[in-house]
Formats: C-alpha cells, structure tokens, sequence
C-alpha cells in the first residue's frame, strides 16, 4: 500500500507554485459553455410569472390567455389558489414558450387575483415584528458583575444590512429528456451529485437517471445548493413538452429569489481591565434573511471570554428567503466583535493592533497564528509607523487604520475519484466534483500531475457529470480538501498499479520503480530512466484504473485556519464617502496547492467585502414590500475603481504545511467588512456602525459624534 | 414584448412626420429606451432611429457658439478642443459618467432626454406614483429622491449628466417639431410635472431635441459630482458653475425633478470666486432645500457639491 502523505517540500514541482487556471483560455476566448449557453435543438424557453405582492393569498389564477398567446407551448401552474404568498417574486406559474419574446408575452397574459396580506419587510424595527423569536441568552461567568468591575467599558449599536448573492450567472437549467426515465440537466449549480437525487425524487425517476452536468459555474457563494423550485419546474415543462426547455432567472429573480445573507442589528457592551484585557461581554442582536428569520451569529466572535452573554432574536420578514452565503452567519459576527473590540480599545486609550495582541490568548487554540498573522499584517500595512489615534488627524478628507480577525473550519468534505492510465500516456481523473471557477479543476489536475511526476499539460480532468464518482457539494471551503484528498489517494493507488502492470514487462520488481520528470525511474540503476510514454505503452490496451477517496488513510487534509484583514480608508467629513486605498490579508490554510488561484479567491473575497461595506444592501419598499433594487443599478457592487490596492500574504512553509490541505472559499470573506468600517471609525474620529457605510448613514455617524 | 415598427430616416423633416404616430419614440444611443422598454416602463408602436440623419451628428464652431448636434456620442464631445478647453464643466460631467460603454453610444439629445431612474417608475408605478391618493416616493423609500422643487407629488430626479453643465454656461436647445424649429434656453426644455399623465419635458408631440449651442464666451466653469461608488453610478449631487464677467451661474443635478437653477448661489458668487463665496454659495443653495423622510443627507452632498464646485471654477 502507499503511503498516503504530500510530496515533502523539496519533491513538490507543482504543489505550491504558481499555476494559471487551466480553464482560464476557454473562459476569456467565451468558449466555455455555461448552464446558460446551453442551446439544444428544438429548445423551448421558460419563464414565471412572480408575485407583485409581499405578502399575499392567491384567490385566483386564469391562465386562458397566457395558452392562446402565439408561441407559448406549456404552462405549468407552481401555486394553485388558496397558496399564501410570502414574498414579492415568488414564483407563481411557468411558461415554455417558442422564444424568450413569447414566455414573456406569455406570462404577462397571466392573471392572477390576490388577497393583499400586511408585511413586514423592515426587520430593524424588532418591536414591530409580528413574530419575532426570541431565543435564551447563552451566558458564561458573570459579565454583569465583570462588568461592574471593568476600568474602561464601551457600547455601541452595530447594523449591517441583507445583502444578495447577486450571482453574475443567474440559477437556472437546461433539461432535456432522452426518454420517458431519463433526462439530463445542464444546470447552473454547486451540487451536481445533489441536484440529480433531488431532481429524481421530485419527478419520480431514480435518480441514476437524472444527468446534471455543470463544467462552468458563474457563482453561487451558496445559492447554488439545490434543485429549486425552478429546477423542478423546468424539468416538468421539458416532460410535458417532450422537448428540452431552458429556464434561467431574470437578473430581478436572481436578486430578489436567489438568496441572500441575513441582516445583523446588535447592541453591545464590553469592559476591560487596567492593563487593557477584555474581562466582559454582553450583547444581543437581531437579523432577518426573509421568511425563516436568521440564525444567530457566533458573537462574540474568534474571542472567547470567562465572563459573556449573547442573546439573538430570529426575525421573520416578508422578503426573499436566505441561502448560505458564502462563510454564513461569520461576517456579520465579525464585524459586530470586531467594531465592538475596536471602540473598547479606544476606550481603553489603547492600539487597537496592541489592544488584539494584549487579549489574542482568548481566541484559544490558534492564538499564537494569529499573533504572527497580526505582525504579519501590521507589517505589510506599515502599521506601526502609521497608526494615529482615533480622531487625532485633521482635514477635510481623513485616513484612518483597522483590522479584524476571522475564522474558519474547511475540512475536506467525502469525495470519490477514480484515476485512469492509458497506454498512449494520457492520465485522467474522474471525479463528479464541480469547478464554480475557483480552481478546482486546476487542483485536481495538479495533484494529479504531481503524482505522476508529469506535466498539468499531460493530464485530463474529467468533472462536472453526476454519473462520474461521487464528490460532495462544493460550499463551506470543503471542496479543496475533499478532491485533493481523493485524488491523491486515487493517483497514488493508480502509480502502485501501473508499476505492478508494467514491471514484469520490464524485468523488474515494482518496488524498483518511481515517478518523476516525465520519467520511470529505476532504484536499482540497472536500466536508465525511461520516457513515461514509453514505459505507459507498457500499461497495455486495458487501461490502469484506481479509485481514492477522501476521508481516507494518512493526513491529507486538516480543519480550523485563522486570518488577519487591515485595511487603510479615507472618509470624506463634508460628503461621508468612503474610499479604500489598501487592504492587507494574511491568511493561513495548511498547505498551498496552486499558489495564484489561492490568492485569486483571497483578491475576490476582499472586493466582495468592499461592497458588503461601502455599497451593498436589499432596499425593501416599507409601502408595497416589493424589493426596490432588484437590479444591478440600485444593487450597488463594487467596482475596480472602489476596492484600492490589495495585498495577500499566505502564511506556508513549516507549522503550516504539514497540515495538509484546508479549505479557502470563505474565511478571506469575512473580515473586510470589519476592518474598513474600523478603519472608517479611526478616519472620521467618530463610530461608524453602519453598514454599507454609504454617504447618508456615514454623514449621520458623523453629525451624531458632533464632528460636523 | 410589444413588436414594434424600425424606421431609420435621413433627414430630420421625415423623423418628425415618422413621430407623429400614436405611440412613435424616437431611438438615438438606446441607452435609456430599451432599459425602459426591457423593464415594461414603455412599449412604443414604432422606433424613429435618429442616428442616421446626418444633420444631427458631430459638433462644430459658429457664429452662435459652440453647436452640438443631438446625436452626436457623449465620448467624441468630451474630446472635442473646444470642451477640453473652454467648457471644463461638460467634459467633466462625462469623464464622471465612468462607462465607456456608456460613452460610446449615449447621445447629447439622449442625455438630455434622458428618463428618470427613479426605482418606481422604472418599476411600472408612473412618473408621479401615487398611493392611496398619497406621493409613493413620499411615503416610500426616497433616499435617492429630490431635495428641491418637491412641493409637489412629483420627486424623481432628472438625471441628465449634461444639463447642469450646459445650463450653466447658458446654452440653447434648438428642437424640430410638425410646426417647424425653435430654439429657446436649455432649461426651458424640463418642467415638473403635477402628475403623472403630464410629461417631464416641455417638447411638443413629435418634438425631437437637434441641437444645443452653448455661447462662447470666457468663463470660469467646473463641475463637480458626489457619488457612493467611485466607478460607474448614479451621483448622489451634482454641481455645476459658470462665472463671467460679473455673472454667475449655479445648476444641481441629481436633487430635484429638473436640473436646478440655484439663483440664491449664484448670487453668492457674482462678486467673485473665493474660499468664502464659495462656502456661500454652497450654504445659500441648501438654504432653498427640503428633505423628504429619507433623503436629508442630499441637502449637505448639494451644498458641498456647491461649494467645491466653485472652487473648482476658481483654481480653474
């Protein structure tokens, strides 16, 4: 049996260094063929009608003009009358149509009769609330008497609003029928594997007859978890019509329907000791994500206090309901902890860099990283040299200092892989995982290529099918961990038997043989190193086949990484805009397979975190409860202009690497909203609580702190 | 979606006689039709493409001033000497608009003639949206709303880049219509209407914009926008200031149903630019504001809008 470990440092000729996507070609040349570029003869186009109301009953659906209007071929009802409607958009009948023109035309001759309900939509209004959920504070030691002994305290209100995944491709699919028990779907999706049993069940066929395939992915941050509503229902039009149907959100679906992050509003006080150690904590705070409410963030966050209390109400709201997004529940819980840590270190009269380092022993296990990720970071942003106060710059436009320090599990989720050598020389990996355009395909191939001593030109990935091994779904930052574990294992395993193969062919014993530089090698160096095509044409014409899973023997793979954001903003005094001019992200995630893609998702978290602060918010019509931004107009996302330099620092090398592969995905995307609003707080001299920090709420935070 | 009928005229005679059927609009850049017409916000019967009249592209010198043809792409006029150098306030109203997309297809008549963006209109509820006999947007989320001229159920925003530059430097409209041209000031072009069946713009039925002139004559001018994202958005306020001889010029964009004139900043200014005037200008400006429930941080970005705006105009 092989030993199932990592090259060590000096082996690796791939692992660490830096490799461009290798789908990067396809992608820019437009030949990568996304769910929605799926056109397939005969294709009808689907589309639903939504509901205009927040808050509504159906009393009565009249679909007679819808099925006479020219080109329309199908309508299919989702809600009968009598369904209560619980947020604007919701989808309440499908229509196939001959073109894109038609469906729509089709779905406007729809008539639907409401009962109109009352909403609620402005969760921020808890008092409000019709059903609010309360849960039981979860308190440790006394923060009330911790409290009452504390030398500096400090309160606040920290809100920060829903935001959308707001995915570039918006969900959808593709479905096609090849007979009455088998369809295959293109969809746009993080869980090919889920999707088809999902999709099997619902229309009553196993689910080894549902194909779903995805090989390019335009985002999902955890939206793209399920079959959906949608997913079903193009399934069952493609059935009904006998013919493939394509049925892919709007942009005001996409934003409205497609998921979003809950909302945090919190109230906090915290105290500390002389010497600047935090001693307590006590908080609530309250959130909605739609329908289901919120579930409570981890407050306080990364730091874990002897004496604290945290209490969350779940706040039900008519609006589009929650998915996961990408690190669920950690942003807000860190910018909450860390706006909160920052005041109390003002308070204190302190550094807020010293005040993290004086109290980094309460974030447990992984203090001592983040004490060398907080040096890291501080030296990366010149901290030291350029800290000043809060509040003791002086001009109109101020720039100002903050960080903030995030979590993250990762570990590696069960993933099958099976590895193929044929005798022409080409090895392939066989995986039903997915690449959502972070690189997994690349990683693969790496790991792959690395075992075989081989080039990542000299092997094929072939991923993305549900009938392929079993992968689990790509979210929680587990996917790099799960496919790096099983392809590994199945590489190693699929070496051991291609020498077993080939050995006797060559005279030799297997346990002779080795694999590096595009050559066999031979221990005994009885005969010279032999080119991998000709030793591979050795394999024969059945090809060598392994199979390796993940979890699965030896250390391949770990969980639990820490990370450390700073971020250097300047606040405008007179007008409340907010610019950013440098984030700094130091990251730690056991070992590095692909260097530039790991930094790639560090970039792309930081801009999406600059949104999450400066622009991003679902604005809710307090009148009609209808969703007023559902466009990418009003639903402001940053752009290259706002999001300043970044540098991303990955901590490798011994202490990291031989823990093995740790997922990425989410822990870069929780501190930036945390560490800009710090650093807008250290700018303007005031707190700003808010976030997006947009020129009206930084102009209040302003005018309250008695600065205007 | 509503078929409609395409016709492409070469003169500016048969646009007007295309435009006078019942539901006819007329189609330059496309940038604010087909997003109106995607969103359900208009459904014309027949689209009148200007773009190949050549009398109405491309801008050049007369006696008048400095003419621009309606038609004529918002990227070639910000490179055209005579903006680069005399007109500062237009050209950079463009560079703000920070799309080159947006630049290579938007059109002077169509920035002009531009819709407002307000999320109501946009959302199918009317240009004045009402509910239960009250102002929607008054009662309704207005952040991005109107902080002058809204005593009225009207409080979208003209969003036109171009107007509070022009406005400023007192440019004329010349527009065509069945009775023939006419030309009157640029600002006489917008109106506030009362509701929702009236329109935002004073031009007659089968009236298309042909042209501005703005006069040349030695100015000072700037303009100078406030904006949440850095990149391509909406500004939040807008400022644009025009100083000759002992005149000044004063107009706002983005806070009020049309581009507003603010004759209390102006005032402020006619004695000259200084760091003082300018900061009175911008204070006697907000002096003639009113917020709505959500949307008092406009009057400070207006003022400040002001303010920097004429020093911009000062430092030249």
């Amino acid at each position: 049996m092989p030993e199932y470990t990592w090259p060590a440092a000096e082996d690796r000729r791939l692992i660490g260094s830096r490799l461009s996507r290798v789908d990067g070609p396809v992608k820019v040349t437009g030949k990568a063929r996304y769910a929605y570029d799926m056109n397939r003869r005969g294709m009808l186009w689907a589309t639903m009608v939504q509901s205009p109301h927040a808050h509504a009953r159906i009393t009565a659906i009249d679909t007679a003009a819808a099925e006479a209007t020219p080109g329309v071929v199908a309508v299919h009802r989702i809600q009968e009358v009598g369904a209560e409607i619980q947020w604007a958009h919701d989808e309440i009948v499908a229509i196939a149509a001959e073109s894109e023109e038609a469906a729509r035309d089709g779905a406007a001759a729809v008539r639907v009769e409401y009962e109109v309900l009352p909403h609620f939509v402005d969760e921020r209004r808890v008092e409000d609330a019709p059903d609010a959920q309360a849960a039981q504070a979860e308190t440790t030691g006394d923060p009330e008497a911790a409290m009452a002994g504390a030398a500096s305290r400090s309160r606040g209100s920290y809100h920060a609003a829903q935001i959308a995944h707001c995915s570039l491709e918006a969900h959808g699919q593709v479905a096609e029928w090849q007979d009455e028990e088998t369809v295959t779907v293109w969809a746009s999706t993080q869980a090919i594997s889920g999707v088809a049993s999902q999709l099997g069940e619902a229309v009553g066929i196993p689910a080894s007859n549902v194909q779903v395939e995805t090989q390019y992915m335009g985002g999902g941050f955890g939206s793209k978890f399920s079959a959906d509503r949608w997913g079903v229902v193009g399934v069952e039009l493609a059935r009904m019509t006998g013919r493939p149907v394509k049925l892919m959100l709007d942009r005001d679906q996409e934003v409205s329907v497609a998921g979003a992050r809950p909302s945090t509003h919190s109230e906090v006080e915290c105290g500390a000791d002389a010497d600047g150690r935090v001693v307590a904590w006590n908080s609530k705070s309250w959130g909605s994500g739609g329908p289901a409410g919120a579930g409570s963030p981890p407050i306080p966050y990364v730091f874990g206090f002897e004496n604290q209390s945290h209490a969350h109400t779940s706040v039900p709201t008519n609006t589009g309901p929650a998915r996961a997004w990408r690190a669920p529940n950690h942003p807000q819980a860190c910018f909450v902890t860390m706006r909160a840590l920052d005041d109390l270190a003002h308070a204190a009269g302190m550094d807020p860099l010293d005040f993290f380092l004086k109290n980094i022993d309460q974030t447990g296990e992984r203090a001592s990283v983040y004490a060398d990720e907080l040096e890291k970071a501080a030296e990366l942003m010149g901290w030291r040299e350029r800290f000043r106060p809060r509040g003791s710059t002086s001009g109109t436009v101020r720039s100002g200092l903050g960080l903030a320090l995030h979590t993250w599990g990762g570990r590696g989720h069960r993933s099958n892989c099976e590895v193929l050598a044929y005798r022409d020389g080409l090895v392939e990996a066989r995986i039903g995982s997915q690449d959502l355009g972070t690189g997994t395909r690349t990683i693969i191939g790496m790991v792959l290529a690395e075992t075989f001593g081989l080039g990542i030109d000299q092997v094929k990935v072939t991923m993305g099918r549900s009938v392929l091994p079993a992968s689990g779904a790509s979210g929680g930052s587990t996917t790099v961990g799960g496919v790096s574990g099983s392809t590994r294992r199945a590489a190693l395993n699929a070496v051991e038997a291609v020498f077993e193969r080939i050995a006797p062919k060559l005279g030799t014993e297997p346990g002779n043989l080795s694999l590096r530089d595009g050559r066999l090698h031979f221990a005994d160096g009885a005969t010279a190193p032999m080119p991998w095509r000709e030793a591979a044409a050795r394999i024969g014409v059945n090809p060598v086949s392994a199979t390796g899973a993940n979890p699965g023997p030896g250390q391949l793979n770990d969980s639990g990484v820490g990370g450390v954001q700073m971020a250097d903003v300047s606040v405008d005094l007179e007008t409340g805009v907010v610019g950013i001019n440098r984030l700094v992200a130091v990251q730690d995630c056991g070992l590095v397979l692909d260097l530039k893609t790991a930094e790639s998702q560090v970039y792309g978290a930081l801009i999406m975190g600059v949104t999450y602060a400066l622009t991003e918010e679902r604005v809710f019509d307090p009148v009609t409860g209808r969703m007023l931004n559902a466009d990418m107009e009003f639903y402001k996302l940053a752009g290259i202009a706002d999001v300043g330099e970044m540098i991303v620092h990955l901590m490798t090398g011994p202490g990291y690497d031989e823990r093995g592969v740790i997922g990425l995905g989410e822990p870069p995307v929780i501190a930036p909203g945390a560490a800009i609003a710090n650093a807008a707080t250290n700018a303007a001299g005031v707190p700003i609580n808010e976030m997006p920090m947009t020129p009206e709420r930084v102009l209040a935070a302003i005018r309250a702190g008695g600065m205007a | 979606m509503r078929a409609f009928e395409y016709s492409s005229p070469k003169t500016a005679a048969e646009a007007v006689a295309l435009l006078a059927a019942e539901g006819a609009a007329a189609l330059a850049g496309g940038t604010d039709l087909l997003s109106l017409m995607k969103d359900g916000a208009a459904a014309p019967s027949r689209l009148v493409n200007l773009k190949g009249i050549a009398d109405l592209a491309g801008a050049h010198r007369t006696e008048g001033g400095l003419r621009i043809g309606a038609t004529t792409r918002l990227g070639a006029l910000a490179e055209h000497r005579t903006v680069r150098e005399s007109f500062p306030a237009v050209a950079s109203a463009i560079d703000g608009i920070g799309s080159r997309q947006i630049l290579s297809l938007r059109t002077v008549g169509g920035d002009l003639c531009h819709r407002p963006r307000c999320w109501y209109f946009r959302a199918g509820f009317g240009l004045v949206p009402m509910h239960e006999g009250r102002s929607l947007a008054k009662i309704g989320d207005n952040r991005y709303h109107a902080v002058f001229g809204n005593a009225g159920n009207a409080v979208f925003v003209n969003p036109s880049s171009l107007a509070p530059p022009l406005i400023a430097l007192g440019a004329s409209v010349t527009v065509l219509g069945p009775d023939g041209e006419r030309a009157m000031p640029l600002e006489d072009l917008y109106r506030t209407p009362a509701t929702g069946d009236e329109s935002e713009f004073t031009l007659g039925p089968a009236e298309i914009v042909t042209a501005v002139t703005i006069p040349e004559r030695d100015s000072r001018n700037a303009t100078y926008e406030v904006r949440n994202r850095l990149g391509f958005d909406w500004p939040l306020a807008t400022a644009s200031v025009a100083v000759s001889g002992g005149a000044a010029r004063v107009v706002l964009g983005q806070v009020a149903p049309i581009p507003w004139r603010s004759a209390p900043a102006a005032e402020a200014l006619a004695g000259g630019l200084s760091e003082a005037s300018a900061a009175a200008a911008g204070a006697a400006a907000a002096g003639e504001a009113t917020a709505l429930s959500g949307n008092g941080y406009k009057i400070r970005l207006a003022e400040v809008a002001v303010k920097r705006c004429a020093l911009a105009a000062m430092e030249g």
